[in-house]
């Protein structure tokens, strides 16, 4: 694809040589990387397959930033390495790894209007203003702003900003594209239109993406697969729908979605009781925990009856639309959520005793906290 | 462009980082230095030299080439104690009034939202006149204020003559008058990055909680704008007290400050053996402005916390 | 903003009864104009009386007196050579330490600011100690030495240009999309430093034409000098000439800041503010997203 494309064919290209779209595929082998006494990346390894989306998403200091970048060619890794295509890409320069980045903010050149900054990378390559305007109004098209072609970036709004951003970023048709927390700085209506649009483009183009992200809310609903990421590891990589059914630990289960922390006491290495209930074990137990420990369970894996004399008193409930979440206390001070249909919950109120099961199915267990 | 420096800059900015080389990471930091390398030439030959120059100069006796303390000693004798004295009152006149006056005049101009263009031209006019020093300076205030100069004229009709009652162009405190006329643009140009950074959202929360103008620049403004406003002060001290074009030309080199008075023994006013009492005073110069700057940067330091 | 027009009564009646924070319109309060007009008055006066001093007819004197054009050349030479030599320095020296070297920006004020209050007087002495022999032969160490009088504006503008937007990712934006080093500081950095450059070139061109001190005693005869060499033979010429020094200033200065202001006003820059670079929509300064 390289070949073809940086010789200025200048066109919309599907260089047939990765699958169906631009994309090549990724390798991050073992990827460490500190910052004096702090270590940022530890170990990273992870395989992007061409034309994937893969998320990188953790709390601030897990990492991912850090990840992208020596992606990107704007950090060094300490140890490991990072294969584009099967070619070894530490000693490449940024500016020569053909990849598209679009920032968090603030990166549209100001001194030139939105076409030329779609334009900068295609006049990097040497093509033609009039193969680089047109190639770069098409991009422009690709994000829905035509008209704000001769705009400066300080007359468009943010979320304009970010479009010409990605447009930018996809003008010089990259092998990869990187997407560094992108959305962050724009507001929640902009962020949820803009998430559509990049996803739509990626998929469009089959461009492998690297997306980074503290939004799991964002990471879920884009990518293909989601790297899940605390303290410069690696906790689970997977499909968004994996992540949230089956996560391989409780950190990962508490990042994702909502988790409920019930006290329980293990049996063995299989069984825990919690609620008065006695229910098999999920995957393995982390080592050296026995006795008291913590259940982590889902909303909607609990189970709610109206029941005087019950476990529990309801303390709130939350509309969500098809389901409602009950906010009840438990004896011993603990709160949990509980989905439970709209339809039927009009008796579960503020105040009434309930009793809250837990459904015969395996459970996460962790340290008691 | 410079390709000399572009070059010393490349391997900084085009990522060596990209290379995961371990022994490397010395190399690159002192590539990283490399960059402010032909800065760091061109102030060390221009400025650190010919003050190294002056401060060996100053131990120096002229004639045999030796070490000796005469220099400084002749220093401070004569009038050239006296001159010392008159040069840091008259720097810190000249650096107290015109930093208020300065002050004020940037507050003007800086919260105007629709004088725009009032603060454009305020803002050029200050860069022109913080260079207008010297000759042309001394000049305009001869013409307007010496015994013939057309503001006296003005106050002699009105019934009362400066000259009359004591007051000359040709002292410090006539230099005064006339050194305000670069020192309050001086002061307008430092300050005006310092106002800045006062955010609007201090002065609205202040009202919000009942607080009053005075109160909010005694407890809130005052404070936070204090150590960015005496550290323009020191640098108008620092100005002043340098000076030297402005004061020769008025006073045709005869007011006692340590300035002229180098430039006198500079320019051959000089006893048999005191040739070197010039780098001397300079010497002392250099100390007392040394001082100046390190309180200077502390306060600038107390100033970035805030008002960046 | 009503913050702006009751804090117009602050500094006039400090204790007095705490102004009411209501919202008043935005005119300009009584003080401001007291300050301004006050200030003018102190500045303009002068001149008016200069030029009654030497009278109108004076002008045209200064023009014939001898060494008029070459001072003057010397003089403008001066200025642009040391304007170039300035830039080329700083330029790239400030880039690079905000690109690399961030946490020396503190030493490097330091260091420029020096400048300013290191005495003319005492550096032009060291400097003739210690300059070799070809450099003393010529006015161009003056320039040389000009540069180094310059630096603390030259620095002070094109720092505060520089972090008034996101250089780090701009820098790092170019090179995603395959800048080299060149094309990024020619295409995207110096564009958008332009009027900070401006303003460096101002303070700079006013600089060298006002300098007396260091010419007077490398003994060349730039503009400033000539004029106080003509003392002697004519008092209205000099004043005149005093005035005409003031007024080349003046335009000069004029014009490269309205043209920047203009250009830099449509790729929505600031205004050229010499020190600082303020935003066109005026809220706070401009973020600075470090």
């Amino acid at each position: 694809m390289t070949a073809s494309t940086t010789a200025g064919s200048g066109r919309h290209g599907r260089s047939g040589r990765h699958g169906d779209g631009m994309g090549a595929p990724v390798t991050l082998q073992d990827l460490s990387r500190s910052f004096g006494a702090v270590r940022a990346l530890d170990g990273l390894s992870l395989h992007i397959a061409p034309g994937e989306l893969v998320a990188l998403l953790g709390p601030s200091g897990c990492g991912k930033t850090t990840a992208l970048r020596i992606v990107a060619g704007f950090e060094a890794a300490d140890a490991g390495s990072v294969t584009v295509d099967g070619k070894d890409l530490s000693p490449v320069a940024a500016a020569k790894r053909d990849m598209g980045m679009v920032f968090q903010s603030y990166s549209l050149f100001p001194n030139m209007t939105a076409l030329d900054n779609v334009g900068f990378g295609l006049r990097m390559r040497r093509l033609r203003a009039a193969d680089r305007q047109r190639r770069s109004a098409e991009l422009l098209d690709m994000v829905g702003l035509s008209p704000q072609a001769r705009s400066y970036p300080h007359q468009l709004s943010g979320g304009q900003q970010q479009r010409v951003a990605l447009a930018r970023a996809l003008a010089i048709e990259p092998r990869v594209l990187l997407l560094d927390e992108p959305l962050s700085a724009l507001d929640a209506k902009v962020r949820l239109q803009l998430r559509e649009q990049i996803r739509a483009l990626q998929q469009r183009l089959g461009t492998t993406t690297l997306f980074v992200t503290h939004d799991q809310e964002e990471a879920l609903s884009m990518a293909d697969r989601v790297g899940v990421m605390k303290d410069g590891r690696l906790e689970q990589v997977a499909a968004p729908d994996e992540l949230y059914a089956r996560p391989a630990t409780a950190f990962v289960a508490e990042f994702v979605g909502i988790m409920n922390r019930l006290p329980g006491s293990l049996l063995g290495q299989d069984q825990v009781r919690a609620l008065d209930t006695v229910v098999p074990v999920h995957g393995d137990v982390p080592a050296g925990l026995a006795g008291d420990v913590d259940v982590l369970v889902r909303p909607e894996g609990l189970q709610i009856a109206a029941a005087p004399g019950g476990n529990g008193i309801v303390t709130d409930r939350t509309f969500l639309g098809s389901v409602t979440r009950i906010s009840v206390r438990l004896s011993g001070d603990v709160t949990v959520k509980v989905d439970y249909p709209s339809a039927a919950a009009a008796s579960l109120t503020p105040g009434e005793s309930v009793q809250v099961s837990l459904p015969a199915a395996a459970v996460l267990v962790t340290g008691r906290r | 462009m410079a390709e000399r420096t572009i070059q010393a800059a490349a391997p900084g900015i085009t990522a060596p980082g990209a290379r995961p080389g371990r022994g490397s990471r010395s190399l690159r930091r002192i590539l990283q230095w490399s960059g402010v390398l032909p800065f760091g030439t061109y102030v060390a030959l221009g400025l650190a030299a010919p003050t190294i120059a002056i401060a060996i100069a100053a131990f120096r006796n002229p004639s045999t080439g030796s070490f000796t303390l005469s220099n400084v000693r002749l220093a401070t004798e004569g009038s050239y104690l006296p001159g010392l004295r008159n040069g840091i009152v008259l720097a810190t006149a000249s650096a107290i009034v015109p930093g208020i006056f300065g002050l004020l005049i940037a507050y003007a101009i800086h919260t105007a939202k629709r004088g725009r263009l009032l603060r454009q031209m305020v803002i050029t006019a200050s860069g022109v006149f913080a260079n207008f020093g010297g000759v042309p300076l001394a000049f305009l205030f001869i013409a307007t204020l010496s015994t013939t100069g057309v503001v006296t004229g003005w106050l002699s009709d009105l019934g009362w003559d400066p000259w009359n009652h004591g007051f000359t162009l040709y002292n410090p405190v006539g230099v005064f008058v006339v050194y305000m006329y670069f020192q309050i643009p001086l002061m307008v140009l430092v300050i005006l990055p310092a106002l800045e950074g006062l955010r609007p959202a201090w002065r609205e929360a202040a009202e919000n909680m009942g607080a009053g103008t005075w109160q909010y620049w005694r407890h809130v403004g005052g404070p936070v704008l204090f150590p960015a406003f005496l550290g323009c002060v020191l640098l108008l001290f620092g100005s002043a007290f340098s000076a030297y074009a402005t004061a020769e030309a008025l006073t045709g080199g005869t007011v006692a400050i340590t300035s002229i008075q180098i430039g006198a023994l500079e320019n051959g006013n000089v006893l048999a053996g005191q040739q070197n009492v010039g780098y001397a005073l300079g010497l002392f110069m250099v100390v007392i402005i040394g001082i100046v700057m390190i309180f200077y940067a502390i306060l600038q330091r107390r100033a970035a916390r805030w008002l960046r | 903003m009503a913050a702006v027009a009751s804090t117009g009564q602050a500094i006039a009646q400090p204790p007095g009864p705490a102004a009411r924070p209501a919202r008043r319109g935005g005119s300009f309060p009584v003080w401001r104009w007291a300050i301004l007009l006050a200030a003018a008055a102190y500045f303009l006066i002068p001149l008016y009386s200069a030029l009654k001093f030497a009278g109108l007819k004076a002008f045209p004197g200064i023009f014939r007196q001898s060494g008029f054009i070459s001072a003057m050349g010397l003089s403008l030479r001066l200025a642009l050579i040391t304007t170039i030599l300035t830039l080329l320095l700083m330029v790239p020296t400030v880039v690079y330490v905000h690109l690399r070297l961030p946490q020396i920006r503190r030493m490097m004020e330091a260091i420029t600011i020096l400048p300013i209050v290191i005495p003319p007087i005492v550096l032009i002495i060291g400097v003739l100690k210690v300059a070799p022999g070809f450099l003393l032969g010529t006015p161009y160490l003056l320039a040389l030495l000009y540069v180094i009088l310059a630096m603390p504006f030259a620095y002070r503008s094109l720092d505060a240009g520089l972090r008034a937007f996101d250089l780090k990712t701009m820098v790092e934006a170019a090179s995603s999309l395959g800048a080299g080093l060149p094309a990024t500081l020619w295409r995207v950095v110096l564009p958008n430093i332009r009027t900070a450059m401006l303003s460096a070139t101002v303070l700079t061109v006013a600089l060298v034409l006002g300098e007396f001190t260091m010419a007077s005693l490398d003994l060349y005869q730039t503009f400033p000098v000539w004029i106080v060499n003509f003392e002697q033979n004519s008092g209205p010429v000099s004043v005149a000439a005093s005035l005409f020094a003031l007024f080349v200033t003046w335009i000069l200065l004029m014009v490269i800041v309205t043209a920047g202001s203009w250009s830099s006003r449509k790729r929505g820059g600031g205004e050229v503010a010499l020190f600082t670079v303020v935003r066109q929509d005026f809220s706070q300064t401009t973020g600075e997203p470090e």
